[in-house]
């Protein structure tokens, strides 16, 4: 089973992902993860990618899903998304869906206002 | 004067990983850029990925990879004895459309997509039990600025 290490602060929490892919190899112990990591704590949740080089199409779908698994009212951003990682978000054009910080402390001082 | 990679790995996640990491480290050797190795990478772990999945569908096989580097331009192909494509061509890769709702994102059905995006070139030929896919790439002379 992944672990995924979960920092809550007051209304968001930061997921870290383990690295360096996120892959077809990976794609359905990390949705699962993602489950575990997202069941309960604040309404918005913030994936630190940047331990993560590398993510493919089943990567992508995984985090989509882990997305979807949160629920209505809950928010799944991105932070931290190395330039192979950015690029696959960019052409398949899902960099519209998420917001995407530069990295999780940026997401922090934004969700604090 | 041409540059060769050439490997055979079984059909599995753990083992194209693996090839993934090789080739790339091959590939900053013979001398591309980041974006460069990073497309290629791309491109390869979808077809890759592709031949386990459907080719293979999850039963053991082998997959030899044969690439090329020339001046300006990458070939790299990959050969199985899977299942042929449906058709006996490669799909033409419209991406999945985003909707505005959640609940209907696609979660997949984006890998030709990326595979025809990052590449100038596919040449697939099913021949005698095996399958050859070549993807041809562009490859930026060190020169060019970095876009």
């Amino acid at each position: 089973m992944m672990k995924l290490e979960v920092t809550s602060h007051d209304t968001v929490s930061i997921v870290t992902a383990p690295g360096p892919r996120i892959d077809a190899a990976a794609a359905i112990r990390f949705k699962e993860a993602m489950r575990a990591a997202t069941s309960d704590g604040p309404d918005h949740v913030v994936l630190d990618l940047s331990q993560v080089r590398f993510v493919d199409s089943s990567g992508l779908g995984a985090i989509v899903a882990a997305m979807k698994q949160m629920g209505a009212g809950r928010r799944l951003d991105l932070a931290g998304l190395a330039p192979d990682v950015a690029k696959v978000f960019r052409l398949t054009r899902m960099d519209t869906v998420f917001v995407i910080h530069e990295d999780a402390e940026a997401s922090l001082r934004r969700a604090a206002g | 004067m041409a540059k060769a990679f050439h490997r055979r790995i079984a059909a599995d996640g753990m083992a194209v990983r693996a090839l993934l990491d090789e080739m790339r480290d091959w590939l900053s050797q013979v001398g591309l850029d980041d974006a460069s190795c990073g497309k290629i990478e791309i491109a390869l772990a979808e077809a890759l990925n592709n031949v386990v999945e459907h080719a293979y569908a999850g039963t053991p096989g082998a997959i030899r990879m044969e690439m090329t580097h020339t001046e300006g331009d990458l070939q790299v192909t990959l050969r199985d004895k899977g299942a042929a494509l449906p058709r006996l061509r490669p799909p033409a890769g419209h991406p999945p459309a985003l909707h505005d709702e959640r609940d209907a994102l696609p979660e997949g059905g984006f890998g030709w997509f990326l595979i025809r995006n990052l590449t100038r070139g596919l040449h697939y030929a099913h021949d005698a039990g095996e399958n050859r896919l070549t993807l041809v790439f562009d490859l930026e002379h060190r020169t060019d600025p970095a876009p």
